[in-house]
């Protein structure tokens, strides 16, 4: 294996850029399931969904970003649908919604792959813009301008979804409902609506996901399978809800992940992710930022 | 009454007569059903839609003539998701609930090698369908492969020489972490010692990987004057993407190999230009001729177009379509669904297809393999047509259907014309 301070500094420049990447996949997750406690195994679905519907969109001549924050909106109603369902069906009654829900969202996710294959086919779908294929040369250094892209949304939406949940009364209601439901209600506030409203949220967030995911790879109907286990990983070695956490934990694990692609062997790097989850969770059950 | 009596006494006797007639010979009143498993999901999807269609072209062809031993062709096909875990369940259903006469193999080496022990146990005869070396170590010789490959030195072989002739004398060995990459760089590794070429970077690469700018800076690093690749769809995909991007340095004479996918037309006009330059293998490129595959080949664009398949279909659709003439004419020439004989069959004689003559090895594969290596040169972006024409992928080997010498180094090759 060849080794240099130059190819690890490079390793550690892919890495942020990975890392940034895998948090703004997960940072939906960080919302639904960090904060509402909602197993939405759905959730890298209705990314891939959201690529399918910027595909579309781009198709018409818009840029695949743009696509991305014009679907958001369309995307927080359907979350709001999808978890008032699930309310009414699974978690409203009772003790055993984790585990009917799980069966629940993979149902969902199930329904959402098998939807695209009718529609699309499984051929793969890629889209064109100028930032696809080219990147950005410092140097000797190359990084490519679609993960650049990636690193950005991560930052926008870490910081939007960061001062939102703690600047507004709606982010600091869906704080408090992930601590201590009954006491919201004491309060007067409807926790059933905040959580709708936060799923809404988390989902309409997983359209500009989506887009972003389009921009990185080509995307085919099966490709949230490769994403539930990552993504889950992000969130949990966060701490469940932490959205600043999200980014770290993305990071901690996009560097790592390069470095052990770059230098040491591929064949390691799946065991990165879920060696760092367990070391971390024996050492900090509650996650690197959790409380 | 005595006579009515009688009447129903034979009635019984003969309705009891036919209760007691094996199961088979009603079965050979019924379809002749041919079954398999086929990715119709998943990483391998795309190409098993496409492939799956050609075999029903051959059964609607096959049908009109009047079927086989005079009895209609049914083909049973279940999506085996690319997910060689469902594939042997998926087989013994076939077997055992819907009772196939005939099996033909999915399309892969990961999706077939659970099955090779199942029928090596039942002695089945099975039509292998695109896959590399599985039958190595089973050494099942009921095992009849469609692709045009033996071992890996037929597969790699064309590209070490074009290698070689430019003067390389290190190589990147880049490959998936599952059994046709495996198979296939072992074989390279090997052809590469022989050949005194010296590996200076060599990593298996998982499949849940998803941005390869690590993996080629790392190769870039390494300065190899060859890179072997030998990826799924999804993964070329992403490498030539991280190849265009990151760039794998002007030492590099040769890349390419055994990228699979890169045969695949929503993938080559999705890469577009990004596929020039690229050295790698092919089963059919446009200028081969083989009598009946232009004809083939047309009908097949057309219904592609309905099935919202690969458009093309030069890949897997026409040796998919020779599987099911493979069988036509050793059921014909045989008069019998026997497994044994059929084998027995494929084992002594030379089948005519619309991919050409083939006839096997011991182990199943082409006795005379014609896997051609490729290099794709002056690929336009977005334009799909381009590549029904010749000279988009110029062959470089082997000699019987060489097109052109490979242009190199890499860089340079990637704006040539």
């Amino acid at each position: 294996m060849i080794f240099s301070l130059d190819l690890l500094f490079e390793a550690v420049l892919f890495g942020i850029l990975l890392g940034c990447f895998y948090a703004a996949v997960s940072i939906g997750l960080s919302v639904s399931f960090g904060l509402l406690d909602v197993p939405h195994v759905a959730h890298p679905a209705l990314m891939v969904l959201g690529s399918y519907c910027t595909w579309i969109v781009a198709s018409w001549g818009l840029d695949p970003i743009l696509a991305g924050i014009i679907l958001m909106p369309a995307f927080f109603v359907l979350g709001v649908l999808i978890y008032r369902f699930y309310y009414e069906t699974f978690e409203k009654r009772g003790t055993e919604a984790g585990v009917r829900g799980l069966a629940f969202f993979f149902g969902v996710a199930f329904i959402i792959e098998v939807g695209l294959i009718l529609v699309f086919g499984v051929d793969q779908r890629t889209v064109q813009a100028p930032y696809i294929g080219s990147s950005w040369a410092i140097g000797e250094y190359r990084l490519p301008y679609r993960m650049l892209v990636a690193f950005g949304i991560a930052l926008v939406l870490t910081a939007a979804l960061t001062l939102y949940l703690s600047k507004t009364f709606t982010g600091r209601a869906i704080k408090a409902v992930a601590q201590d439901e009954p006491a919201l209600r004491l309060m007067g506030a409807n926790p059933v609506r905040i959580k709708q409203w936060a799923f809404g949220i988390a989902t309409g967030v997983s359209a500009l996901a989506g887009a972003m995911l389009i921009i990185v790879g080509p995307v085919e109907p099966a490709l949230d399978r490769l994403y539930i286990g990552r993504t889950f990983c992000v969130v949990v070695l966060a701490g469940l809800g932490s959205m600043s956490g999200t980014l770290a934990a993305g990071l901690i694990l996009g560097i790592s992940e390069s470095i052990v692609l770059m230098m040491l062997g591929a064949s390691w790097a799946p065991a990165v992710a879920f060696g760092l989850l367990l070391i971390v969770l024996g050492i900090r059950p509650q996650g690197l930022f959790g409380r | 009454m005595k006579g009515s009596r009688r009447k129903v006494l034979k009635a019984g006797a003969a309705l009891a007569a036919a209760a007691s007639l094996p199961r088979a010979a009603f079965a050979q009143a019924g379809p002749v059903k041919v079954g398999m498993s086929m990715p119709q999901t998943g990483s391998l999807g795309a190409g098993g839609q496409a492939a799956l269609l050609a075999l029903r072209m051959w059964v609607e062809d096959v049908n009109k003539k009047g079927g086989l031993l005079n009895r209609q062709v049914e083909l049973i096909a279940y999506d085996d998701q690319t997910n060689p875990a469902n594939v042997p369940g998926i087989y013994t259903k076939l077997l055992d609930v819907d009772k196939v006469d005939l099996l033909i193999a999915p399309y892969g080496t990961v999706p077939t090698a659970p099955i090779m022990p199942l029928v090596k146990q039942r002695g089945l005869l099975l039509m292998g369908n695109f896959s590399f070396q599985v039958n190595a170590k089973v050494q099942h010789d009921m095992w009849f492969n469609n692709a045009p490959w033996n071992d890996a030195s037929s597969w790699s072989d064309g590209f070490f020489r074009a290698g070689q002739k430019a003067g390389a004398k290190t190589v990147a060995v880049l490959a998936a972490d599952n059994d046709f990459a495996q198979n296939l760089a072992n074989g390279a590794r090997d052809l590469a010692k022989k050949a005194g070429i010296k590996s200076v970077y060599d990593q298996n690469y998982p499949p849940t990987t998803t941005d390869f700018s690590s993996l080629i800076r790392g190769i870039r690093a390494a300065k190899p004057d060859m890179v072997f690749v030998m990826s799924y769809p999804n993964d070329s995909v992403a490498i030539m993407r991280a190849v265009n991007e990151i760039g794998v340095g002007s030492s590099v004479l040769i890349f390419g190999g055994g990228m699979v996918g890169l045969q695949f037309t929503p993938i080559m006009t999705s890469l577009g230009s990004l596929l020039n330059g690229v050295l790698n293998y092919n089963s059919y490129v446009p200028g081969m001729k083989y009598p009946g595959i232009e004809d083939f080949l047309e009908r097949y664009s057309k219904k592609a177009a309905e099935a919202k398949v690969d458009p093309l279909g030069f890949y897997l659709p026409p040796f998919n379509y020779a599987i099911g003439q493979m069988l036509e004419q050793a059921v014909g020439a045989t008069k019998s669904l026997d497994h044994k004989r059929l084998a027995d069959y494929f084992r002594k004689n030379e089948v005519k297809t619309i991919v050409g003559p083939i006839r096997w090895d011991k182990n199943g594969e082409w006795a005379n393999p014609r896997v051609v290596q490729a290099q794709f040169r002056g690929v336009a972006d977005k334009d799909m047509e381009q590549f029904r024409k010749a000279g988009k992928q110029v062959v470089v080997y082997p000699d019987a259907y060489k097109t052109g010498d490979v242009i190199t180094p890499f860089e340079k090759a990637r704006s040539a014309k």
